[in-house]
């Protein structure tokens, strides 16, 4: 039996604008997730515990202060060495349409720029992301 | 008249077609097709209005308002290195800005140095890097603090960026007594709203009487606080929250000097405000208003202070941040200046209008000069500084005043109930209310209850993108070589005498704004005296409410 898609909402770096983040959640949970919000200030080391200790199937990581070109691939590089490749990693934020294409090749599945509905988020998650894809092999 | 507007309302407006939109402010007060005398019964404007300058202030803090001396145009800036911020500061002087703004850095607002592990990425990418004095020297260089005022948008470690300011003022050679200027120094706000905080409530409250204490001394032309409803609203609250939780810490404020020794009126006459202009005209006008009058009952009654210049509320404004699109950038423009006209109908002493690229980075020059002139060309050619409160006396903003005041009291009287605004802010109660609101919100736009032209109205495939400043990431290089090299050329024997002292201060409980004068003297870094208050006063984790 599928167990419900469990999504890591972070909140990465020093940034603290969390309004987006939060409403992301929210709208995740209202449309039947498991979602865990972990807050503020988080390293990648602290997302990649937190996504293993929940083993969750997916990692929405939201920023507004420009650090993305590091934090966001530094995330994907920790789930590799955990073997965790199989976590979808998304995002959002403040982030120039032109650093879209470097963070896609280093695996973010999809970036949400602002402007982008609550909807179309959910309409990612649903297509994109499966219940303990790890055990799928 | 109470006839004639019934019978209207009736055989006249109820039976015409109307738009199909909810009639409500942006913030979902609802809002009348007309207002008429019948809508201010019992007003009596010599009491609820008075002449501007006195109390109760509805009309404006100053005498003369806008006919003795226009706003301050004070346009937020910073970014990349103390070097390229200054650049942008002369250029801004040049073109016509009145007073300048600071804006920090992410490291530099959480009290990290540049070479932080957590500062990794972020080094000058939204505001300046400020590291040691060295940083702030050249920050200023060419701009004499004599002659010049200036808010730093900084609060956690505000303490020691106040102190650099001053020992940088020290070294131009112009007095303590002759420095004017802002620091936001709003912790409470912080835990709310804007979410930059080190230690724990409790702690940094101590520093901020510490602060008052200080400058009531030594810097008597200083705003020791900027208590902000900006971001409180940035997050998504209604205006009466807004309005509501600022004033709220305002008198958490005030009560937290009182209970530190202070006399009310040596320290409340230098707290100032800083408001949102959010896209609901006449709501904004009628919030600042509100603002004033209920800070003076309050100053008058609450807290028995004497002095006049104790129950002014003073403000800077900005506009909103969270209202601009990165879609059709152009559009923002229009925005602001709306927004820009708001604030100076509502009798704003000092003004922020954003530029129209800065939902997608920091502004370029042309968007921040465009954003200049916005205010210049208000201010020159459309007439409206020139009367005082012009929209005093419509039935509708005097009409929506009052409820706006009356709902922002009700607010007050549940947080007093609760134990007080930090009880509150401890229990999660504003945080909660803001972040349903901001639900709210964007579930109504996602709806369609509410517009965004370009978001979800007027949408259009995108045109060529407009240019972005872009910050190098050899910022962080460089910032981190200079701070490198001010820690091996420093006399590193004064500088840990200094930060020990720092520590024993915080310790002791003593004014911990003379150890950092000496630090900040000695080049200690923000970071390193931070280090030294954390291990005093403990640090701060995110509740994570959702």
């Amino acid at each position: 039996m599928n167990r419900k898609v469990r999504i890591l909402i972070s909140k990465p770096g020093l940034d603290g604008h969390d309004r987006g983040a939060k409403i992301v959640a929210r709208a995740l949970r209202d449309a039947g997730y498991e979602v865990i919000y972990t807050g503020l200030h988080q390293t990648p080391e602290m997302i990649v515990e937190a996504a293993m200790q929940e083993d969750v199937d997916a990692i929405g990581l939201s920023i507004l202060s420009g650090a993305h070109n590091y934090l966001f691939p530094k995330v994907i590089e920790l789930l590799n060495n955990e073997g965790m490749e199989h976590i979808v990693v998304f995002g959002g934020g403040i982030i120039p349409d032109e650093d879209i294409p470097t963070l896609e090749s280093a695996g973010i599945a999809k970036i949400f720029t602002p402007g982008a509905s609550l909807e179309s988020i959910v309409k990612f998650v649903e297509e994109k992301i499966v219940p303990n894809a790890a055990q799928r092999g | 008249m109470k006839g004639a507007k019934d019978k209207w309302l009736r055989n006249d407006y109820e039976k015409a077609p109307k738009r199909d939109i909810r009639f409500t402010t942006i913030s979902d007060l609802p809002v009348e097709p007309l207002y008429d005398p019948t809508d201010l019964e019992g007003f009596d404007s010599e009491v609820d209005l008075g002449v501007p300058g006195q109390y109760p202030f509805t009309r404006g803090i100053q005498k003369t308002m806008y006919r003795g001396r226009l706003w301050t145009m004070r346009q937020f800036a910073g970014f990349g290195t103390a070097k390229d911020t200054n650049q942008r500061y002369h250029f801004l002087l040049q073109n016509g800005l009145t007073g300048l703004s600071v804006a920090f850095d992410f490291p530099t607002l959480y009290g990290r140095d540049s070479d932080d592990p957590m500062a990794r990425g972020e080094v000058g990418k939204c505001g300046v890097a400020i590291d040691t004095l060295t940083d702030m020297e050249t920050l200023f260089d060419g701009i004499p603090l004599d002659k010049v005022t200036t808010s730093m948008t900084i609060n956690p470690p505000a303490s020691i960026l106040l102190a650099m300011y001053l020992v940088v003022a020290e070294k131009q050679g112009v007095k303590w007594d002759q420095v004017g200027g802002t620091i936001q120094n709003d912790m409470l706000k912080e835990f709310i709203a804007q979410k930059t905080w080190i230690f724990p409530p409790r702690p940094h409250i101590k520093i901020i009487t510490d602060i008052l204490d200080f400058c009531t001394k030594y810097v008597p032309k200083w705003n020791t606080i900027s208590i902000s409803g900006y971001h409180i609203r940035e997050a998504g609250s209604t205006a009466v929250q807004e309005l509501a939780f600022t004033i709220a810490d305002g008198i958490a404020y005030v009560q937290a000097g009182v209970e530190a020794g202070l006399d009310v009126d040596s320290f409340a006459p230098r707290l100032s405000f800083f408001f949102n202009a959010h896209s609901d005209f006449f709501e904004e006008v009628v919030k600042f208003r509100a603002a004033r009058r209920m800070w003076a009952k309050i100053m008058k009654e609450r807290f028995k202070a004497k002095d006049p210049r104790s129950w002014m509320l003073r403000f800077h404004t900005q506009t909103a941040g969270c209202s601009l699109t990165a879609q059709q950038p152009m559009n923002n423009i229009v925005r602001t200046t709306i927004q820009a006209i708001s604030a100076i109908m509502g009798g704003t002493q000092s003004l922020h209008t954003n530029s129209m690229d800065e939902t997608m980075s920091l502004p370029t020059e042309q968007a921040v000069t465009v954003a200049l002139r916005t205010q210049q060309i208000i201010a020159e050619e459309s007439g409206i500084p020139n009367v005082i409160d012009p929209l005093g006396g419509s039935y509708y903003i005097e009409a929506l005043t009052n409820k706006m005041e009356a709902e922002a009291t009700e607010y007050i009287r549940k947080i007093d109930e609760m134990g007080g605004t930090i009880a509150a802010i401890e229990n999660g109660y504003q945080q909660r209310e803001i972040s349903n609101a901001a639900y709210h919100y964007q579930m109504q736009v996602e709806q369609g209850i509410k517009t965004v032209v370009g978001i979800n109205k007027y949408a259009m495939d995108e045109p060529v993108p407009i240019p972005l400043l872009k910050i190098p990431d050899e910022v962080e290089k460089d910032q981190i070589e200079r701070l490198e090299n001010i820690r091996k050329t420093r006399n590193n024997t004064r500088c840990e005498d200094a930060l020990d002292e720092v520590e024993n201060s915080a310790r002791e409980g003593k004014n911990i704004m003379y150890p950092i004068l000496d630090a900040v003297r000695a080049y200690a870094s923000e970071g390193e005296i931070v280090q030294r208050l954390k291990k005093v006063y403990g640090e701060y984790r995110d509740p994570a409410y959702l």
